[in-house]
């Protein structure tokens, strides 16, 4: 009979130890994944504020992140305003509010559109690309090789990734919404001549520092959670190659569904406000 | 006189599911001693190992690493543990996106390593040169043979100085003369760094140049232990088998 180890019981009391496989099973499993979630989201903040700090890394995660992401970005972002322009025309000329077009467009690209629809890009490629690259980096053992060295992966893989996608998904959100204003001004002067000023004088003037504060503060919300989705998928990834598939996989659908539920949580509070 | 005793496990137990693999595990390492183990493969024997470095949590047992109870400590406690136990993964594992000379310098710059004697620079020549492959310091990951690979992993666990290294299986994969010739590295080693050492393996030739002592490893504890010479000429043919 196994002499049941004092040492042990108090590592778990901690709560250093993952949940055993066995006890999860279909009810629990969310829950089980929450609270793993919660406690790796801890420990990487914990990370982030711990020397030695990786500036290289961040700076390499966030131009590589957003390097790829930056086309597929801003030609979304201008279809997206090309095409809103296009269909709403017909609607608002039948009440004779043609004017309001440009507003109407900025309001719903920067408010919503933008951001949203950014955030789901971000997700499918930045967050699926993190998740396999590190879930990778666990089944050819170079995360246990670093955590067996004493170097703190969760602080030079994990930390400097969620830190890059946090200022990167910003920063693409903006561009995405540049260029979808660029694309209702061509759309817009399909139908009439508008000039540049004219067209962004109207686009502000339905927007307020309330549309502004929410939509940016949301985007930075879906940048950590696309990196810390990412990472966590990988780094609690498996041990054979078909777990670099799945960690892709569920941070696609984990992240995306983050952002919907923090996009819905915002709407909530800024229409209660 | 005795000597120093750098690793004490004591009655360790892990199993995955209802798959017991180490089932009351007793292990002492001695300083300067470098200690085979041998088992079928599946039998636990890198669990053990992982066991050590609490990269695996055990259910049961305890487990003593150069004085301190690494299950009982916290993460600051255990990465200075880590620090002083090297191990040496089956496929090196190593950092495929940084050269050999990153490999080599992210250990010490993540720990913030300091050598009385040798700068940075210095102390990664000196690895490389242990390993014989200063030449390849500016080659990546992907440039390397299997048997390079190996090497450069090597030098990347003696980069911190440690006391111990944990072999998993470090001739796994690579033809008979590479082979010897890490077998002869593990010996090297210990006279250079002074360290002791448990080695994983299933090859023999192996087992007979780089260890002192050998256990074998069946249904989840030790059989047995003794020399190589003692157990290759062992009465039960079931050991003798391993050594065929």
């Amino acid at each position: 009979m196994a002499k049941i180890n004092v040492s042990v019981i108090k590592v778990r009391i901690r709560g250093k130890l993952m949940v055993k496989e066995e006890t999860r099973n279909f009810y629990n499993g969310i829950f089980i994944d929450l609270g793993e979630l919660i406690m790796f989201t801890g420990n990487v903040i914990k990370q982030m504020f711990h020397p030695p700090f990786e500036h290289r890394e961040l700076v390499k995660h966030g131009f590589l992140l957003g390097n790829k992401s930056f086309a597929l970005v801003v030609v979304t972002g201008f279809i997206m305003g090309l095409v809103l322009t296009m269909q709403m025309n017909p609607i608002l000329a039948d009440f004779g509010a043609q004017t309001l077009l440009p507003g109407v467009i900025a309001v719903s690209m920067i408010r919503e559109l933008g951001p949203v629809i950014t955030g789901l890009i971000c997700a499918g490629k930045i967050s699926s690309g993190i998740g396999a690259e590190i879930a990778a980096m666990r089944v050819t053992e170079q995360i246990d090789a670093m955590e067996v060295s004493g170097t703190r992966p969760l602080s030079f893989v994990v930390a400097s990734r969620v830190l890059a996608t946090t200022l990167v998904v910003p920063l693409l959100v903006l561009f995405a919404d540049a260029f979808s204003l660029f694309g209702a001004f061509l759309a817009v002067n399909i139908f009439e001549d508008t000039s540049v000023t004219l067209f962004v004088n109207r686009s502000f003037s339905l927007l307020g520092f309330i549309d502004l504060f929410p939509s940016t503060l949301k985007t930075v919300l879906f940048g950590f959670f696309i990196g810390l989705i990412g990472c966590y998928k990988g780094y609690t990834a498996g041990r054979g190659t078909e777990s670099v598939g799945k960690a892709a996989n569920s941070a696609v659908v984990a992240s995306s569904l983050t952002i919907f539920v923090i996009d819905l949580v915002f709407v909530l509070i800024t229409s209660i406000l | 006189m005795d000597r120093e005793k750098v690793i004490i496990v004591d009655n360790l137990y892990k199993s995955f599911k209802d798959n017991h693999i180490l089932r009351g595990i007793d292990l002492t390492l001695h300083k300067g001693e470098n200690l085979g183990i041998v088992g079928k493969s599946g039998i636990g024997k890198s669990v053990l190992t992982k066991c050590i470095v609490r990269l695996i949590e055990p259910d049961a047992g305890d487990i003593d690493v150069l004085g301190t109870n690494v299950l009982a400590c916290d993460d600051g406690e255990l990465n200075e543990v880590r620090k002083k136990v090297g191990y040496l993964f089956q496929g090196g594992a190593l950092y495929d996106s940084m050269s050999v000379r990153e490999n080599l310098s992210f250990p010490i710059r993540r720990t913030q390593f300091r050598d009385k004697e040798h700068d940075t620079e210095e102390l990664i020549e000196r690895s490389l040169r242990s390993v014989g492959l200063l030449d390849s310091i500016d080659s990546m990951p992907s440039e390397l043979s299997g048997g390079m690979k190996k090497r450069i992993a090597l030098a990347r666990t003696l980069i911190l100085n440690p006391g111990i290294i944990l072999y998993d299986e470090p001739t796994t994969g690579l033809d008979a003369v590479t082979s010897g010739e890490i077998s002869e590295l593990m010996l090297k080693i210990r006279e250079e760094y002074n360290t002791a050492s448990i080695i994983i393996t299933h090859d023999m030739k192996c087992a007979k140049i780089a260890t002192d002592s050998i256990k074998i490893m069946s249904e989840g504890i030790f059989k047995v232990e003794g020399t190589y010479d003692e157990l290759s000429r062992s009465d039960e043919k079931e050991i003798r088998d391993y050594f065929i």
